[in-house]
């Protein structure tokens, strides 16, 4: 008999089996990846778009001037990057969580929350293995931006691996948070106008901040407010290898706010769930 | 496995009602959406070793609380134990003794069906090696194992209604509750399933709460509970509750008990 045959007054799960319900977690995750190939790709096509038309187009009339972490004047396809990486991230999470919501996908929540584990860890599981996914598809646009001639140091390849698990979890946890709490974005499309859009126009995802002060005071200071504005200034310096306190205390404080809001939403006693009535027998 | 080879919990958090014997008890269980009483003072038992069927009308609460024996809602109201475990106490105790077949359907289309039980298998700590033995044994015995490596979306509905009774087993729960797990299939796919669950509760003492609006469902040696629009109006052996509503079978006693006719032929 394994150590899983129930005698009602056993203990709780050992170590080893939260390893084998985390791993379980991820590789589903990874096989609905696999299976969905026009999501992959879609994933990739979206970010590339902006890159090779956008950026290109915008090069001429857009100058960037020396600002950190670079340190000569770079073309505007290098400063957008790290925008289009988080947004990247920033898809996924939403994709991720709310197509709980809208294909079917809360059957598949339904069979996570009944298991035994705690709640708050299948939960972090699945937006780790969401997490997981996001860089996956970052280091492949990566890859394809890096013979495009977008090239950063070798060693910020490996440097914005932190920062792109953090940025991911942020977003992830946006992600499930908004799944939990929001009825009214009936489809993706109104993630897109009411989420996504306000969230990577108002960041510095296209344009340096300084650029936009100069411009509209107030758009600026809605982009400082924007978590989405730190998360790739994170991703940005860390990709040069360098880390950006600010950004990273801002993204580290604001996953811990998602997070634990996610948690207590679909926490059964003080969560939104069971306030919203689900139809049924 | 057998009813006899379990460890019952351990005495000293053990209710009255599961020293009785009730795998599942569900005791002054209210629930409500905003103003909207969707259950109210709902009681009910299920035994080891019975088919307990919860028949009730479209609306009249069904789903409501299997979401909250399940946890999905908190209750607020009353209390629900599986096995002496109170869900909302000691969720992960009663959930692993729990296994569940939802209303709607839960398992991953894109993926195939032994993915889809290593996830579940996962999702209770059940590892690799251990899980595939028992998704492969669990398929053979729904006759499904030579269709393990295809993806569900290739199945017909009552196969994966009968892939999905296998996952909610593989962690070998003692009480196993189906939500309305019929509807939408065929006569011959219906029959498949009702006789499955009936050898599990008579082979291996599982208690079964099997929520329904089909009438036919239902045998004579059954117990069943009759929920209408959120309250509990009889419950008991099917003969008990016949008697009790001075009708000659189920279906008339369903009518004069709730003033409504459920679907099904008598």
């Amino acid at each position: 008999m394994s150590t899983t045959e129930i005698a009602g007054g056993s203990p709780g799960f050992g170590l080893g089996q939260y390893l084998i319900c985390l791993r379980g977690i991820a590789w589903r995750e990874a096989l609905r990846f696999l299976h969905q190939r026009e999501r992959f790709i879609s994933a990739l096509v979206r970010p590339l778009v902006w890159l090779f038309i956008f950026a290109a187009g915008f090069r001429q009339i857009l100058g960037v001037s020396i600002i950190p972490p670079y340190e000569t004047y770079v073309l505007y396809e290098v400063y957008v990057t790290p925008g289009l990486m988080a947004m990247i991230q920033l898809f996924n999470g939403m994709q991720s969580s709310l197509s709980m919501v809208y294909d079917r996908e809360m059957g598949n929540m339904r069979m996570l929350l009944v298991s035994p584990f705690p709640r708050w860890f299948l939960l972090i599981g699945k937006l780790l293995a969401s997490t997981a996914v996001s860089i996956s598809q970052v280091y492949a646009f990566l890859i394809i931006a890096r013979v495009w001639g977008i090239e950063a140091p070798v060693w910020g390849y490996v440097a914005v691996l932190p920062a792109l698990a953090l940025s991911g979890m942020m977003l992830g946890a946006l992600g499930m948070l908004l799944s939990s709490v929001i009825r009214q974005l009936e489809n993706f499309a109104g993630v897109m106008n009411f989420v996504i859009f306000p969230m990577f126009f108002a960041s510095s995802a296209l344009y340096p901040l300084w650029l936009v002060q100069q411009s509209s005071p107030v758009v600026y200071t809605i982009c400082r407010l924007n978590p989405f504005t730190y998360a790739i200034e994170l991703i940005r310096f860390a990709l040069y290898t360098e880390i950006d306190w600010t950004s990273l205390a801002v993204v580290v404080v604001t996953t811990i706010v998602f997070t634990t809001g996610a948690i207590v939403a679909y926490d059964p006693a003080r969560g939104l769930i069971a306030r919203r009535g689900e139809g049924g027998g | 496995m057998s009813a006899d080879a379990v460890t019952v919990p351990v005495p000293d958090r053990v209710s009255d009602v599961a020293r009785a014997g009730a795998a599942l008890a569900v005791r002054n269980v209210s629930h409500a959406y905003g103003s909207r009483q969707a259950l109210q003072d709902v009681s009910l038992t299920v035994q080891r070793s019975r088919f307990t069927a919860l028949l009730g009308l479209n609306g009249a609460g069904k789903t409501t609380l299997f979401s909250l024996i399940t946890r999905l809602y908190d209750t607020r109201h009353g209390s629900i134990e599986v096995l002496g475990h109170r869900v909302s106490r000691e969720p992960g105790k009663a959930l692993r003794l729990l296994g569940v077949v939802f209303q709607a359907r839960t398992l991953d289309l894109d993926l195939s069906v032994m993915d889809n039980l290593l996830y579940h298998a996962a999702l209770h700590g059940i590892g690799s090696r251990e899980a595939r033995q028992r998704a492969l044994a669990a398929l053979r015995e729904i006759d499904l194992v030579d269709r393990a490596a295809e993806t569900v979306r290739r199945l017909s509905g009552g196969q994966m209604r009968r892939v999905e009774i296998a996952r909610a087993l593989l962690h070998r729960p003692q009480v196993l509750v189906l939500d309305e797990p019929t509807v939408g299939l065929d006569v011959a796919s219906r029959s498949a399933i009702l006789r499955h669950v009936r050898s599990l509760v008579r082979e291996r003492g599982v208690a079964v709460l099997w929520a329904t609006h089909l009438l036919d469902e239902v045998e004579s040696d059954d117990a069943v509970v009759v929920l209408h629009r959120g309250q509990v109006l009889a419950a008991g052996d099917v003969p008990d509750v016949v008697a009790s509503a001075g009708a000659v079978d189920m279906r008339s006693a369903f009518i004069a008990l709730t003033g409504g006719a459920p679907e099904g032929p008598a």
